[in-house]
């Protein structure tokens, strides 16, 4: 196996007096897609928030490509999460006053590329995730399946190392769900982005190579199966 | 799965040799696991003898193949009475994973790992039928589809029961 893409070990977070991840570990190569599972408040999401550097733990290391989120600047995080990480949240979290295409290209338009060709490369995202037609629509304006898919798009158009998914598919109905995992995990091996799915319902961990499971702020990792 | 029906349904379609009854069968339904001539000859003798199919036509040379089958009325008769049939579900009462359960319980053994590795390899199965899926058609989706769905109750079903545990063990215990 490769070196580690994005690791973590004893990972401590509490939130006021209630700890949410006690000693949690994590580590995810390049191209694999894991998923994190665990009931309800088990530290699922604190843990991927850990990982995409959006959380600070309280103790314990993050290593990205061997640097340690930890240590780093705010603006060194921000800057790791707009070049090499996507998100894709439990509702497309876009944004509502731009238009759909606006939204997939608004990733590149803050790393600097022009707007046509961050505009041009967010159109074949939408080709590619079969919502090409929501382009000049409004996020208010299309359904809940269309706004997951403009949402991967937007993950996915940075050709990001890590994509972290927290639920994507936990406000769809079963049919939107299974085609926003098929295109997600296609695009996501086809791009050679690595996948961080955090989510409760097995059918949706089936997309996966491993899974780890969280269980009262502690990991435990299944073996691989490819 | 009930062979008659199936082959009365696929000849309502239009009459058929043996052989292309046969490869229609594998087509839609038999992915896992084809027909064998045997068994489709012998339903279709069944068949005959209850009128719900006839010979149309006997072409010249040898071998069983030589037989067009047609339906009947009879046949769409009772076909249609099969169709409008709801089938009864599966209890689901008897189960050997609550049995390996228990019994870990009371020799003492443990029950968490029986639950631990039914659980990976329920995953395992879940996965291979999600990559068979995904590289699939339509029909491999509705297929492998049933089968993750019940596979994901099943592992409910031991999530819940791994959340039990302690309470389970002083019921069996006590």
């Amino acid at each position: 196996m490769s070196a580690p893409l994005l690791e973590a070990a004893g990972l401590h977070k509490s939130f006021g007096a209630t700890p949410a991840l006690a000693g949690a570990g994590f580590s995810i190569s390049a191209g694999e897609i894991v998923a994190v599972m665990g009931p309800s408040g088990s530290g699922k999401s604190t843990l991927l928030h850990c990982l995409a550097g959006i959380l600070a733990p309280d103790d314990g290391t993050i290593r990205f490509r061997g640097q340690d989120l930890v240590q780093m600047s705010d603006a060194g995080r921000s800057a790791l999460r707009r070049g090499e990480f996507g998100f894709v949240f439990q509702r497309g979290r876009l944004v509502p006053e731009l238009t759909c295409l606006e939204n997939v290209a608004l990733p590149l338009r803050l790393t600097g590329t022009g707007r046509r060709d961050a505009e041009r490369q967010a159109m074949a995202w939408l080709e590619r995730l079969e919502v090409a037609d929501t382009g000049a629509q409004r996020p208010g304006e299309i359904s809940g399946g269309q706004s997951q898919r403009v949402a991967v798009a937007r993950a996915l158009v940075t050709d990001p190392s890590v994509v972290f998914a927290d639920e994507p598919t936990g406000s769809l109905d079963s049919l939107n769900g299974e085609r926003v995992m098929r295109l997600l995990t296609l695009a996501a091996r086809e791009s050679g982005s690595a996948v961080v799915l955090v989510t409760h319902e097995t059918r949706v961990a089936a997309y996966s190579d491993r899974e780890v499971i969280v269980r009262d702020g502690r990991t435990r990792s299944e073996e691989f199966v490819r | 799965m009930p062979l008659g029906h199936t082959l009365l349904g696929l000849l309502e379609a239009g009459p058929r040799h043996g052989y292309d009854l046969k490869r229609a069968y594998d087509e839609r339904f038999g992915r896992d696991r084809s027909l064998p001539y045997g068994q489709v000859y012998a339903t279709l003798s069944r068949l005959l003898k209850h009128g719900y199919v006839e010979v149309e036509g006997v072409e010249s040379g040898d071998g069983p193949d030589r037989k067009r089958y047609t339906i009947t009325d009879e046949g769409i008769t009772d076909i249609e009475r099969w169709l409008a049939q709801p089938e009864s579900p599966e209890p689901y009462l008897r189960s050997t994973l609550y049995t390996k359960v228990v019994l870990a319980m009371l020799t003492r053994r443990s029950a968490t790992s029986v639950l631990d590795t039914q659980r990976r390899e329920h995953l395992r199965l879940m996965r291979e039928l999600t990559a068979r899926k995904i590289a699939g058609d339509l029909i491999d989706q509705l297929i492998c589809d049933h089968a993750l769905f019940h596979l994901e109750a099943d592992l409910r079903w031991l999530e819940l029961t791994t959340a039990r545990l302690a309470d389970l063990e002083r019921t069996v215990l006590s």
